[in-house]
C-alpha cells in the first residue's frame, strides 16, 4: 500500500510540476526571462526559473514521502524527487515534441520556434532528450534540500536569495557602482556582468552571505541578548542611531543612482504614501475600499484646476497652497462619499466603493464634463513647487518662473515625497496609538461588540475613511505635480488593486509592512522590465498566496503577531463563527 | 438607551443627506425623461431598438448574475473573479468557431455552429472555474469574510494577466455567422436576429439552470446547503460536492454568457470580464442576492435601464455623448442599491420564506 502511495505520490507531484513548466512557458515567461542571465554564460533566468520549478517539485515529493513514512528515509526521499523531477522534465519534452509537430501558436501565441529553441538549447527538434536529465537533477537538488540539517539549511537558503536578489538586479548594482568610478567600478565589473552576475561573482556573494548567516546562527542569539540586556537608554539611541543611518540613505539615494532609479523610488514613495493612507481605512478599521483611487483622482485633479497654467487652470496658485487644499477637497468628499456607504456590510463596501471609483473615472474622463476637467485630453501644464520669494509660496502668476529653486526634476521631487511619507508615517503611527486608534481596531475585530462598549461607529468608520481619503488626495496632488499633467485613464482601478495588493502582502495595519510591501510589489517590478511585464499575474498569485500561507502579511504589525501566536486555537473557533 | 446630542445630530446628518441624494437622483431621472421625450428626438422604431438591445444584454447580465447569486447563496462570498470565468468562455468559443469558421463547418450547420461553441465553453468555464475553487477559495472556507474576496481578486487578476500571456493582449473578432446577419420582423419592427437569438438562447439556458435547482435531487441539495451548510451535511449531502458542482454550474451560465455576449459585440479580449462582471453582480444585488429568479430580474431591469438610460435621461439633462456615460448608469445603480435596498427587489420574499 505505502510503495503504490510512495510512487503515485511522486508521480502526481511531477505531474503538477510538468503542469507549472508548461505553463510558464506558454504564458511567454521563460522566453522573455531568457534575455537576462542569472550568472552569465552559464544560466538565464529562463533557465533558471523552469530549474526551480523542478527542485520545488522534488522538495515537495520528498516531503510528501518523509510524511507518508513518518520520517526521513534518505534513499527513498531521493527517489521521489528523482521521479517527480523526471516527470516534470518528460512533460516539458513531451510538449516540444509536440510543438515540432502540432501548430500549437495558432492559440497559443508564445508556442513558437524560438521558445522550442530555447527548451532544445538551440540544437533543434531531435534535442528533447536534455530536458528529463535536467529534471532528475534538479528534483535531486530538491530532494537533497530537504535532507540537509535544518541548521545548515537555514544559511544557505539565504545565501541562495541573496545571491539571486544580486543577480536580478545586477544591472541596476553595476551601473550605480560604475558611476562611482575607481576600486568602486573595478568591483563592479568584477562582479556584475552585462546582464547577471559573473561567476566569480555569484560565488562572492553565495560564500559571503553563507559565512555570515552562518555566524548570525551561532552568534546571533547572543548579539540580541546583549542589546536587550543594554539600559532603556541605550536602546533608544541604538535605534536613533539606525535611523539616522536610513535616513541618510535615503537622502543620498537619487544624487548616487541616477534619474531612473530616482524615477522608480518617487513612486514607490508615492504607493507608500496612499498605502499609509488605505491602510488606515483597511488595516485599522478594516474597511475594504476599493475606489480608493478615486481620492487620488481628486486630488490630483484639485491640484491640477488650482495650479495648471494650460487651459483648464482656474487659478495659478503655488504647489504649497494647492496641495493643503486638495487634502482637504479629497477628505470632504471621503466624508460625503462615506456618509451613506458606511453603513453597508463589509463585502458590500468594497463593491460600492469600486462603484464610486469607476464613476470618478468615467466622468473625468467623458466629454460631458470636458470643460472643466478637460475630458479624455485631461489637464496639462501644472505648475512645479518653487522654493523662492514669500509670494512666491502663494501665487505664481507668471507660469513657469521661479525666483528661487524651482522643485522641478524627479531627484528633487523625491524629498517632497519623502517628507510627506515620513510626516504621514509619523501621524498614522501616533493615530494607531491613540484613542482613535484602538476604536478602529475594535470595530475590525467586532463591530457589534465595539458598539456595545460604546464606540460610535458611523463616527469612527467615517473618519478612517475621511483620513485615508485625505492621504489618497495627497499622493494624487504629489503624483499631480510630478507628471506635470493628469489624465483620467491613469485613473484606473488597478491603482487601488495595487495599494490594496501592497497593504496585504506587508501586513495589514503594519506601518513597516506597507513600506515593505510597496518595496516588493511597486519597486520590484518597475526595476526589472522582464518581470513588469507580468506583474499583475505575480500580483494574482501572490494574493491568493498571502491569504493562504500568510493572511498576516511580511512584516505584521505586533497585535497580530501576537494574536497569531499566543491564541491559535481560540482564533480558529473566533473566526469560524464570523 | 441615551444618546448624545452630538451622535444625534450625526444620525440627522446622515438621514438628511441619504434622503437629499435619493430625491435629487429621481429628480434628475424625471427631468431628463420629460426633457427627451419633448425633444422627440426618437422615433417609436428607436426606442424598441433600445429596448430589444437592453433585453439582450440584460439577459446576458442575468446570465453572469446567476453564478454570483448561486455561489453567495452558498458561501455567502462575491466570487470577484466570475467576470474572468466568463471571459475564458468567450476565450474558449473563439478559438474553436475560428476553427470551425475556417473548416466551412458554420455556413454549412449554423445551429450546431452556435451551440457546440456554446457547450465548449460551458465545459471550459466550469473546469476553470472549479480549479479557481479548490486552489483560491477551498483552503480559505473557514477565514473571515474579506480574506477569500481578497483571495478571489487575486484569482481574477491571475486570470486575466494569464490569458493576457496565453494569448497577447490583442482584441480578437468572433467569427460572424451568416445566418445571424440581418432582421426579423416582429410586430412590424425591424428588430436585429442576433439580439433575438441571444436573448431566447439566454432564456432558455435560465430555464434549464432554474429546472435543475428546483426539480432535481442536486438542486434540492444545492438549495439546502444554502439554507444550512451543517444541517445539510448532517442528513448525508456531501457539502463539498455541493459547492463544487455549484461553481461548475454557475460557471458554466457565465462560460455561455461569453460566448452569447461576443456574438453581440465581437471582440474578444483578455479584459472584457471585467464590467459585465461589475454589471452582472449589480444585478445580482439588483435581484435580492441569492435568489436566482432575482438573478434574471435584475439583470433584464439593469440592461434595458442601461441601454435607455443615456437616450431617455441623460440626453433629456443636456449631457453631450451620453452614452459615454452608460457604464455610471450601472455603477450608479449599484451603489444606490447597495445603500438603499440591499436585500434588492425580490429579496425581502425571500427572507420571509426563510424565516
Amino acid at each position: 500500500m505505502k510503495k503504490e502511495n510512495f510512487l503515485w505520490n511522486a508521480i502526481k507531484t511531477g505531474l503538477l510540476g510538468g503542469t507549472i513548466a508548461i505553463f510558464i512557458c506558454l504564458v511567454g515567461m521563460t522566453e522573455i526571462f531568457s534575455k537576462r542571465d542569472v550568472i552569465e554564460k552559464v544560466i538565464t533566468l529562463g533557465q533558471f526559473v523552469l530549474l526551480v520549478t523542478m527542485a520545488a517539485m522534488g522538495f515537495i515529493a520528498a516531503r510528501r514521502t518523509s510524511d507518508l513514512f513518518g520520517g526521513n528515509r534518505p534513499v527513498l526521499n531521493l527517489t521521489a524527487g528523482l521521479i517527480a523531477g523526471l516527470v516534470t522534465g518528460l512533460i516539458l519534452a513531451l510538449f516540444v515534441f509536440i510543438g515540432y509537430k502540432v501548430n500549437l501558436r495558432a492559440v497559443f501565441l508564445n508556442a513558437s520556434p524560438p521558445l522550442y529553441n530555447l527548451l532544445t538549447f538551440g540544437k533543434g527538434q531531435g534535442n528533447i532528450w536534455p530536458l528529463p536529465l535536467i529534471g532528475v537533477g534538479g528534483g535531486l537538488i530538491g530532494a537533497a534540500f530537504l535532507l540537509i540539517p535544518a541548521m545548515y539549511r537555514g544559511p544557505l537558503t539565504r545565501a541562495l536569495i541573496f545571491t539571486f536578489f544580486m543577480a536580478l538586479f545586477s544591472g541596476l548594482f553595476r551601473v550605480v557602482m560604475i558611476n562611482q568610478k575607481g576600486g568602486v567600478a573595478k568591483a563592479a565589473k568584477y562582479l556584475f556582468g552585462q546582464t547577471g552576475l559573473t561567476w566569480e561573482g555569484t560565488l562572492i556573494f553565495f560564500f559571503t552571505v553563507l559565512i555570515i548567516a552562518f555566524l548570525w546562527n551561532y552568534r546571533g542569539k547572543e548579539v540580541q541578548a546583549r542589546i536587550s540586556r543594554l539600559p532603556k537608554r541605550g536602546q533608544l539611541s541604538l535605534r536613533i542611531l539606525v535611523f539616522i543611518i536610513i535616513l541618510y540613505i535615503a537622502i543620498m539615494l537619487p544624487t548616487v543612482s541616477g534619474p531612473f532609479i530616482a524615477q522608480v523610488i518617487v513612486t514607490v514613495t508615492l504607493f507608500i504614501l496612499m498605502g499609509l493612507g488605505l491602510n488606515i481605512t483597511l488595516g485599522f478599521a478594516g474597511l475594504l475600499d476599493l475606489g480608493f483611487v478615486a481620492f487620488y483622482a481628486i486630488g490630483a485633479y484639485t491640484v491640477g484646476l488650482l495650479t495648471s497654467y494650460g487651459p483648464f487652470g482656474l487659478q495659478h496658485v503655488s504647489f504649497w497652497v494647492a496641495v493643503p487644499i486638495a487634502v482637504l477637497v479629497a477628505m470632504s468628499f471621503g466624508a460625503i462619499l462615506g456618509l451613506p456607504v458606511l453603513g453597508v456590510r463589509g463585502d458590500y463596501l468594497a463593491i460600492a466603493t469600486l462603484g464610486f471609483g469607476e464613476i470618478v473615472r468615467l466622468l473625468a474622463g467623458s466629454d460631458f464634463l470636458a470643460k472643466y476637467f478637460g475630458g479624455p485630453q485631461g489637464i496639462i501644464g501644472i505648475q512645479k513647487p518653487c522654493i523662492g520669494t514669500l509670494a512666491a509660496f502663494v501665487r505664481v502668476d507668471v507660469p513657469r518662473a521661479c525666483n528661487g529653486i524651482e522643485l522641478g526634476t524627479v531627484q528633487t521631487i523625491y524629498y517632497v515625497a519623502i517628507v510627506s511619507a515620513l510626516l504621514i508615517a509619523f501621524v498614522a503611527w501616533r493615530l494607531r496609538e491613540s484613542r482613535l486608534g484602538r476604536a478602529w481596531m475594535a470595530i475590525r475585530e467586532d463591530e457589534d461588540v465595539a458598539e456595545a462598549l460604546g464606540v460610535n461607529l458611523i463616527q469612527t468608520k467615517l473618519l478612517a475613511y475621511m483620513l485615508g481619503a485625505a492621504f489618497a488626495g495627497l499622493g494624487g496632488a504629489i503624483f499631480a505635480t510630478l507628471i506635470g499633467s493628469i489624465f483620467a485613464t491613469s485613473m484606473q482601478l488597478l491603482v487601488s488593486i495595487n495599494v490594496v495588493a501592497l497593504i496585504v502582502v506587508g501586513g495589514m495595519g503594519s506601518i513597516p509592512g506597507v513600506i515593505v510591501g510597496a518595496i516588493a510589489l511597486i519597486g520590484l517590478p518597475e526595476l526589472l522590465r522582464e518581470v513588469s511585464e507580468f506583474r499583475f499575474l505575480f500580483y494574482g498569485v501572490t494574493l491568493i498566496i498571502m491569504m493562504i500561507a500568510r493572511p498576516e502579511g511580511l512584516w505584521p504589525s505586533q497585535a497580530t503577531r501576537r494574536e497569531l501566536h499566543h491564541a491559535d486555537a481560540e482564533n480558529v473557533s473566533a473566526e469560524s463563527m464570523v | 438607551m441615551r444618546t448624545s446630542l452630538s451622535e444625534r445630530l450625526l444620525d440627522l446628518l446622515v438621514s438628511v443627506f441619504l434622503w437629499g441624494f435619493r430625491i435629487l437622483i429621481v429628480a434628475a431621472i424625471l427631468i431628463g425623461t420629460i426633457a427627451s421625450i419633448r425633444a422627440g428626438k426618437y422615433s417609436s422604431d428607436q426606442w424598441i431598438g433600445f429596448v430589444v438591445l437592453g433585453i439582450s444584454q440584460g439577459s446576458i447580465y442575468a446570465l453572469i448574475a446567476l453564478g454570483y447569486t448561486m455561489v453567495y447563496g452558498i458561501l455567502r462570498m462575491i466570487n470577484f473573479a466570475h467576470g474572468e470565468i466568463f471571459m475564458s468562455g468567450a476565450f474558449s468559443a473563439y478559438f474553436l468557431a475560428t476553427w470551425l469558421n475556417n473548416t466551412g463547418f458554420i455556413d454549412r450547420n449554423p445551429v450546431l455552429g452556435l451551440l457546440i461553441p456554446i457547450l465548449f465553453a460551458m465545459i471550459m468555464s466550469a473546469s476553470i472555474a472549479m480549479l479557481v475553487e479548490r486552489i483560491a477559495y477551498r483552503p480559505l472556507r473557514e477565514a473571515p469574510r474579506l480574506v477569500p474576496l481578497i483571495s478571489a481578486i487575486g484569482a481574477s487578476f491571475f486570470l486575466q494577466y494569464t490569458f493576457r500571456g496565453l494569448f497577447g493582449p490583442g482584441v480578437y473578432a468572433y467569427p460572424s455567422i451568416k445566418a445571424l446577419d440581418g432582421q426579423w420582423n416582429v410586430f412590424g419592427f425591424g428588430i436585429l436576429k442576433v439580439q433575438i437569438i441571444v436573448a431566447v438562447a439566454a432564456a432558455v439556458m435560465m430555464g434549464i439552470l432554474y429546472s435543475i435547482v428546483q426539480y432535481t435531487k442536486i438542486g434540492k441539495a444545492m438549495r439546502a446547503v444554502s439554507e444550512d451548510k451543517d444541517t445539510a451535511a448532517l442528513m448525508g449531502i456531501d457539502v463539498n460536492q455541493i459547492i463544487v458542482t455549484t461553481f461548475a454550474v454557475g460557471a458554466a451560465m457565465a462560460g455561455a454568457a461569453g460566448v452569447l455576449y461576443s456574438l453581440i459585440y465581437r471582440q474578444v479580449f483578455f479584459l472584457m470580464g471585467f464590467t459585465p462582471g461589475i454589471k452582472a453582480f449589480t444585478a445580482a444585488v439588483l435581484g435580492g442576492i441569492g435568489n436566482i429568479p432575482g438573478a434574471m430580474v435584475g439583470g433584464l431591469v439593469l440592461g434595458i435601464f442601461e441601454s435607455i438610460g443615456p437616450s431617455l435621461f441623460l440626453e433629456g439633462l443636456g449631457i453631450t455623448r451620453p452614452y459615454q456615460l452608460k457604464d455610471v448608469i450601472a455603477y450608479t445603480m449599484l451603489v444606490m442599491i447597495l445603500l438603499f435596498r440591499p436585500s434588492g427587489i425580490l429579496g425581502e420574499r425571500l427572507t420571509k420564506k426563510k424565516a
